[in-house]
């Protein structure tokens, strides 16, 4: 499947781009990421820590357990500072 | 029920009166504006970074709870994005019910709810360098006596 996936705020700046699509075969939120992780050193620097992490499905917030069926973007950013 | 994500500034008067002018029932209006601050007199700037579509579905969720649980007459939010100065108002907040308990909940409500649920991130730029806003442990406690 084809994902769009999303980066906002440092994340965004250490991997260097703010979205991308990606073709993959992983179930859950965690499989992406390790597929994400293994692509290169920014990548795999910005999730290193995934407990200061959170991850949206489709817009909605989602766990790292989440499976992907049948989603189409996928967000990552830092805890939210609005307000 | 209205909902503004924009990136220029506001009038808290005009918008406050905006709002009020609409009502006809409510013999409560509870207004809160969110200011940049400037710790320490330094911030050069401060960068709103949001995320389009999901910002405003959240805001979107947010706010009608807030409506059902109070059972508001009208609520507002406005929240901006984009490069502010220090002292700028970033955000706005109204709520309107028949009684002052109820606005002034729901208007706290709102504020715990967008500080860590609606998708912005700021960054604090200062002549020495740029820092992202971590967010606070009590922000998220905020949030668990509703």
């Amino acid at each position: 499947m084809q994902l769009t996936v999303l980066y906002f705020a440092w994340l965004r700046e250490r991997i260097g781009l703010p979205r991308e699509t990606v073709e993959t075969n992983a179930a859950t939120v965690a499989d992406l990421v390790a597929e994400l992780i293994a692509r290169d050193e920014g990548h795999a620097l910005a999730f290193a820590d995934l407990a200061s992490l959170r991850v949206a499905l489709d817009q909605q917030l989602a766990g790292f357990d989440s499976p992907l069926t049948g989603v189409r973007e996928v967000a990552f950013f830092p805890p939210m500072t609005g307000g | 029920m209205r909902l503004s994500v924009q990136e220029a500034a506001f009038d808290a008067g005009a918008e406050a009166n905006a709002f009020t002018a609409g009502l006809s029932r409510a013999g409560a209006v509870v207004t809160f504006t969110g200011r940049v601050r400037d710790n320490g007199g330094t911030l050069a700037a401060m960068e709103i970074e949001h995320y389009p579509g999901m910002t405003e579905r959240a805001i979107t969720a947010i706010m009608a709870e807030a409506v059902a649980r109070w059972n508001l007459e009208d609520a507002l939010v406005i929240h901006r994005h984009g490069r502010l100065a220090a002292n700028d108002p970033i955000m706005m907040v109204a709520t309107a019910a028949v009684h002052r308990a109820e606005a002034f909940a729901a208007a706290e409500f709102l504020m715990d709810y967008l500080k860590s649920r609606a998708p912005f991130w700021k960054k604090e730029i200062r002549p020495d360098g740029a820092d992202w806003v971590a967010a606070r442990d009590t922000d998220e406690q905020a949030l668990r006596r509703w």
